[in-house]
């Protein structure tokens, strides 16, 4: 039987209004959860345990997605736990243009410092698996990690100080580009780091680069992109121009995975992509090719299989034969 | 129809049309023609003495203002082009060759706009690819090969932000060029004479002097890009172009460039062979200057120059400083 009972009461006379329901709350559920229990993940969108995705370096165990690691996180991961020797917290900001955007630029500056670091970039010296070396990373949370002459300063005296004392440079991009609020004076950056790399490379050492997400404009166009290799985790954005002014001047649809690692490596301008969990063993055994130096973690494994070799490539040099 | 009288130039207009009527009037008011151009002198000199960084924007810009190949035709003698990469192809927005100027040899970078449409399309608005900075470079090491040394002319938009150039490394090129350029061992003179805009002048801009005309700028951004990023509004440009220190005087200030090259009154484009003449004046001096330096001297001043650019606080060196 067609009754009309059941039907919310029609009292208005537009024949298009929808009819309300009320939602109810399902009983509890959400209290059960606890706040930040959960995370989504932003590639495949499956709830994880936000525990579990940090354990696993804030990579999806389901789709492999690389979410972006936070700065301390990132040193971790990168160096001997406790390794990291800060140097050049000396070199601090000021307000050489009197910029002001939607906040003074001074105001900006304090504002960023709420994510726990004063610029956006660290440098120092650190040991990757007991091996020392001059260690440069970009913080993303400090102002898009964008490059002024802070950062400028930083990175070059790190540079200058690994080619002092011999040491192999890394250094970790994660940056927007150059920092608007300096205007030219962030642009000049791009040439003081990359002539500090000229006289880095004349001396034989070692710089290797990892890019992150993302790792674009003036960074990229300067010292993110003379890596002797260039090292970048899965799925970053990397280029020059970002994706929006280029869709904007040549008003066409981008190719899929435009600018992301893998794209980037098929055109040639990014050495190998590594995913987050083999980048530090990636980056250590660079070194030692590039240095001939066993570290730490290789040095019983290099020194049994030379023992084992030995025989057959006696004598193996001066210092055997003169023994 | 395109623009050639800015609006700051309106009051401008009617005393050139005054003085147009004046000089066509029979008989000749010969003390009338001589107060107005007086006026009219003394009215451009009191406008472009206080241009706004915006207006020096849109100068820069000017539809007739002499491009970097007027330069070299004007000032130089014998120009051979030198095409392609030797790796992709050519790129029209940057010309590079050999010249002879004042009777010594040299190398030329000349990053090219054109003049209407056809040649626009071109030369991609002077907007270069990866090919372009590539062969930039390629002529500068030949340079270096022969001991020659090499002018450098910029005036872009801007490096081309599209497929193809992330497709070949427009980042890579430009990070290269600029690196390799603290190595070449002749002296680089770079002379700002139109657009300075970002890593697409940078990437052909480390030099031993940095000269710029006056109604030229440099940035890290084009002030159209900045606004669209900080106010998301392309029209505001002028506002950024007041924040971010573009115009000659800033830089110079800024300890970023040598020295401010004039120009005639009313911008280059009013009177170009007074134009080319104080570029080749300023060409020719800084060229004794440097072709007399060692080359070891040079590569390292050019380091130590680009050193100290930046400014900062080292609290290490001043103690009491305000940090922000």
């Amino acid at each position: 039987m067609s009754r009309t009972i059941l039907r919310p009461e029609v009292t208005s006379v537009a024949w298009f209004k929808k009819e309300k329901y009320s939602t109810l709350k399902p009983p509890q559920m959400r209290d059960r959860i606890p706040e930040g229990l959960l995370t989504k993940c932003d590639n495949c969108y499956t709830a994880l345990m936000t525990k579990d995705l940090e354990e696993n370096l804030r990579v999806c165990p389901k789709c492999g997605y690389h979410h972006r690691l936070p700065a301390r996180e990132r040193l971790a991961l990168m160096t001997d736990p406790g390794s990291f020797r800060e140097m050049f917290t000396n070199i601090q900001p000021t307000d050489a243009l009197h910029f002001v955007d939607s906040k003074e630029y001074p105001e900006r500056l304090k504002a960023a410092r709420k994510c726990g670091f004063d610029e956006a970039v660290i440098t120092g010296e650190a040991t990757i698996n007991g091996r020392r070396v001059a260690y440069g990373q970009m913080i993303f949370e400090f102002v898009g990690g964008s490059m002024g002459s802070v950062v400028g300063e930083r990175i070059t005296r790190l540079i200058e100080h690994a080619t002092a004392n011999q040491l192999p440079c890394v250094v970790v991009a994660a940056s927007g580009g150059a920092r608007m609020q300096e205007g030219i004076l962030s642009l000049m950056q791009m040439a003081k780091t990359s002539g500090a790399l000229a006289r880095h490379a004349a001396r034989r050492l070692p710089y290797l680069v990892i890019l992150t997400d993302p790792s674009t404009a003036g960074v990229m166009a300067s010292y993110a992109s003379l890596g002797d290799v260039c090292i970048a985790e899965p799925g970053a954005l990397i280029g020059f121009a970002g994706p929006r002014v280029i869709q904007q001047t040549i008003n066409q649809i981008l190719p899929k995975g435009f600018q992301r690692s893998e794209f980037v490596r098929d055109h040639g301008f990014v050495d190998i992509v590594v995913p987050r969990k083999d980048l530090k063993r990636t980056v250590a055994l660079l070194l030692y090719y590039m240095t001939g130096q066993p570290d730490e973690s290789m040095r019983a494994a290099v020194a049994e299989a030379r023992v084992t070799e030995a025989p057959a490539h006696e004598p193996t040099g001066a210092v055997t034969a003169e023994a | 129809m395109a623009i050639t009288t800015f609006d700051f130039e309106k009051p401008l207009l009617e005393l050139e049309q005054k003085l147009a009527e004046a000089e066509q009037a029979e008989p000749r008011d010969d003390a009338m023609l001589a107060q107005l151009r007086e006026e009219l002198e003394r009215r451009q000199r009191e406008i472009y003495s206080q241009l706004s960084p915006w207006q020096r924007v849109l100068v820069a810009r000017h539809q007739d203002r002499p491009h970097s190949l007027d330069y070299v035709k004007a000032m130089m003698t014998d120009f051979i082009e030198i095409h392609g990469d030797r790796a992709f192809g050519d790129d029209q927005a940057m010309v590079c060759g050999f010249a002879t100027f004042r009777g010594r040899p040299l190398a030329v970078v000349a990053q090219q706009k054109g003049r209407d449409t056809k040649e626009n399309l071109m030369r991609n608005w002077g907007m270069s690819h990866p090919e372009g900075y590539r062969k930039a470079l390629r002529v500068m090491r030949l340079a270096e090969k022969f001991r020659l040394p090499i002018v450098v002319f910029i005036d872009t938009p801007g490096a081309f932000p599209g497929i193809g150039a992330e497709e070949r490394g427009q980042a890579e090129a430009i990070a290269r060029n600029i690196r390799d350029m603290f190595t070449i061992e002749v002296p680089i003179i770079c002379v700002v004479v139109g657009e300075g805009a970002s890593g697409g002048a940078l990437g052909v801009g480390v030099g031993d002097t940095i000269l710029m005309l006056e109604n030229s700028w440099y940035c890290v951004i084009s002030p159209e890009g900045c606004a669209a990023i900080l106010w998301k509004d392309r029209g505001q440009a002028e506002r950024a172009a007041e924040q971010l220190k573009l115009t000659p005087p800033d830089l110079m200030e800024l300890g970023i460039i040598d020295e401010i090259i004039p120009e005639p009154l009313g911008g280059a484009h009013k009177r170009p062979e007074d134009t080319y003449a104080n570029v080749a004046a300023a060409l020719e001096r800084w060229m004794a200057q440097l072709t007399a330096v060692p080359v070891d001297e040079l590569i390292e001043r050019r380091y130590q120059k680009y050193r100290s650019m930046g400014r900062f606080v080292d609290t290490t060196v001043d103690t009491d400083a305000e940090t922000l």
